[in-house]
């Protein structure tokens, strides 16, 4: 399919009706979307239906290790499996800038189909609208999630202990570095690729053999944003291993240049969890074996009351590891 | 990595924190001695990495002005929102100007309503968008100490080599060892050592800072921004003390010499006169303390193209002068953690990562 969006594909006509049928409803090759109805009918298995949605405007729309068709799927797909969910179904909902590259579009969306089959959910319905030149940016993407949690699963900052450790499931600020790398302001050379990937298997495989107390993924405002608000929410302090917290050498390098700290920087495929101490070495133990976990690592526990995150230096000093202020890296998912 | 992991290394920090502690006990000081470090990389570096926890009572932290931004007055604040205001302008800056609150408003709130207020790494990026988009003026809020002030320099050097005209620059380049002496001037700063610039020394040379020993009799090292580059200069400057020396030494041997950057003297020399025009906030008008764009470049400046001048400023009535200047601590300002937060920075120290309030904030409620 050559040539670009323009107004006319959202207009609801005939060339709406066709951008449909030949990218989305071939490419994602549903029989819920063959019906080309305006509604999915799903079927939900016994457990606690959990339900998200999330919006993306990442700049630029490809990066090194994805695109935002991946981002949608896999952001949508992480906020249901953090809550211990397995994904079932995504809606997808379409804003295009008039002028869009349809082979963008396209390979936008066969990227989405990979990422969805990859985490094992199925992409049932979606919208499709045009903006003028100017009104958007290229392509925003909103998708939303269902799926089902095992009965009577309780995740969440509540259930935080004193001597609970904390876990991340591989090297942190991936995909924030990629994306600022991929603006292409900076002219450095190197090859930071995002973590861009769905988590469903690798939670699911966690929550139902380990009692997991809470479980996030660092996205916006990085793992500081996260242990603050777990520390806030539970009233209880919370201590991070400075030397402990895994951070690959190219983001190391490209935030010590930047002046950025990788502990706020947004990663795609990481999760962060909480399990109880005498939990913690079989939770490790079992994301390290997970193909997605391999470089897992235990970086901090949970303290007495307080409401805090401090972070222990190499040195031996504390500081406090506060909520990020602003937005340092807009537009990163 | 290599090149950091090793100025990082805390069994190499406790060999050093126990040689600063037994140069302590040898000298027996009646209060505790005060090390200024100058520059707000320093100050970061202390706070991030937790150095004042690890050294004992008896050796003091005093924070310097050196951060751009926390110096910037809030007049030229005001002045650079009024240029971004102008529907022709496209105002661009270092992102850290951004949010220190001028009068009424700052650059980032303004931006929200829909003036052109573009964030740039490089005054050569705001070059290249004068000449993408030759029908607006390009104005560059030229902020910073020497080590800024080369990279304008050469950007208008290249601008009028190839005859750029909707190019301009709002200067506020301001320069660190006047602002030293006119710190040294107060009376009320009683300091043991000073902990000079690094990256600015790699423009304008260690020598540079030579009159603090000469002039003042203080001890001074110029200093990296590694945590062991300052451990290392605390130590050197206490060694001074209990050698009775009193000299520039420079520990940032690394990345600095005794004169400096030849090229990068040479274009600010060229682009720039010194001048005393441009106050600091919380200092005051330092003699000889900015920089100005001598007559042969003046079409470049942005505040002559479009005829505007600062108003005088308002009567600051916030204590940051006195945070400034060593004089009071930030925990102890009335307005510190309470109305000043960095969410809603009522003055510049608590904007960038580098101001001592910022610092201090990030370090509150330290737990034993």
């Amino acid at each position: 399919m050559n040539g670009r969006v323009t107004l006319a594909h959202g207009s609801g006509g005939l060339a709406t009706a066709r951008l449909v049928r030949e990218v989305f409803v071939e490419t994602f090759a549903d029989p819920e979307l063959d019906r080309l109805e305006d509604q999915a009918r799903i079927v939900l298995p016994e457990g606690q239906p959990v339900f998200t949605t999330d919006a993306f405007v990442v700049d630029p729309v490809f990066f090194p290790g994805g695109d935002i068709g991946r981002l949608a799927v896999c952001g949508t797909v992480n906020d249901l499996a953090v809550g211990g969910a397995r994904p079932l179904y995504l809606g997808c909902a379409f804003i295009l800038e008039e002028g869009l590259a349809l082979a963008d579009l396209r390979r936008i969306a066969e990227s989405m189909k990979r990422a969805a089959d990859e985490a094992g959910v199925r992409l049932v319905t979606g919208d499709t609208k045009v903006v003028p030149r100017g009104a958007a940016d290229r392509v925003f993407i909103t998708t939303s999630g269902v799926g089902v949690a095992p009965p009577g699963l309780d995740l969440g900052a509540h259930r935080l202990r004193p001597g609970d450790r904390i876990l991340v499931s591989g090297p942190l600020g991936d995909h924030g570095a990629a994306v600022v790398d991929a603006r292409g302001e900076l002219g450095l050379e190197h090859d930071i690729v995002s973590d861009c990937q769905p988590l469903a298997d690798l939670v699911e495989a966690l929550v139902s053999q380990v009692p997991v107390h809470a479980l996030r993924d660092p996205t916006r405002g990085g793992l500081a944003a996260v242990l603050n608000e777990w520390a806030q929410a539970s009233g209880l302090d919370l201590t991070v291993e400075e030397a402990a917290v895994p951070v690959r050498n190219a983001v190391r390098g490209l935030c010590e240049l930047l002046g950025l700290d990788p502990l706020y920087l947004a990663c795609e495929g990481r999760v962060v969890a909480a399990v109880p101490s005498a939990a913690a070495d079989a939770a490790l133990a079992l994301l390290r074996r997970h193909p997605r976990g391999r470089e897992a690592a235990r970086i901090g526990e949970v303290n007495g009351a307080g409401g805090t995150v401090v972070l222990e230096t190499p040195f031996g000093g504390r500081r406090l590891l506060d909520l990020p202020v602003g937005e340092p890296l807009p537009r990163i998912c | 990595m290599r090149y950091l992991d090793e100025f990082r290394d805390p069994a190499a920090a406790r060999r050093l924190v126990a040689g600063i502690e037994a140069a302590l006990a040898r000298l027996k000081p009646a209060r505790p001695l005060q090390i200024m470090e100058f520059c707000g990389g320093h100050t970061h570096t202390i706070f991030r990495y937790g150095l004042h926890q690890l050294l004992p009572e008896s050796v003091e932290w005093v924070h310097g002005p050196g951060c751009p931004v926390c110096v910037l007055p809030r007049e030229r604040i005001d002045l650079a929102i009024a240029l971004a205001q102008r529907p022709q302008v496209i105002l661009t800056s270092f992102g850290d100007a951004l949010r220190v609150p001028g009068s009424e408003t700052s650059l980032l709130q303004i931006r929200g309503q829909g003036a052109d207020v573009r964030v740039v790494y490089s005054p050569l990026d705001a070059l290249e968008l004068a000449r993408r988009e030759p029908q607006r003026q390009v104005v560059f809020f030229a902020i910073g100490f020497e080590t800024t002030a080369p990279a304008t320099a050469f950007t208008v050097l290249q601008a009028a080599a190839e005859g750029i005209a909707n190019f301009s620059v709002l200067c506020q380049h301001v320069t660190s060892p006047e602002a030293v002496r006119a710190l040294l001037a107060d009376p009320v700063l009683r300091l043991d050592g000073i902990v000079a610039p690094g990256h600015v020394s790699t423009v304008v040379g260690a020598d540079a800072f030579a009159f603090i020993a000469e002039d003042y009799r203080i001890p001074v090292v110029v200093s990296g921004f590694e945590p062991l580059d300052l451990l290392q200069s605390l130590a050197m400057l206490l060694v001074q003390r209990l050698e009775g020396r009193c000299e520039l030494e420079n520990q940032y041997r690394r990345a600095v010499t005794g004169s400096g950057n030849r090229t990068a003297l040479a274009a600010v020399e060229r682009v720039f006169e010194a001048a005393s025009g441009a106050s600091w906030r919380g200092l005051g008008r330092i003699p000889g303390g900015s920089l100005r764009l001598r007559a042969e470049f003046a079409r470049f400046d942005a505040e002559r193209r479009f005829a505007i001048r600062a108003s005088s400023a308002a009567e600051e009535v916030l204590p940051c002068g006195a945070v400034l200047k060593g004089r009071l601590r930030p925990e102890r300002c009335p307005h510190f953690g309470t109305a000043c937060r960095p969410e809603t920075p009522l003055g510049a120290l608590m904007v960038s990562s580098e101001g001592a309030c910022a610092a201090w904030y990030r370090y509150r409620g330290r737990p034993a």
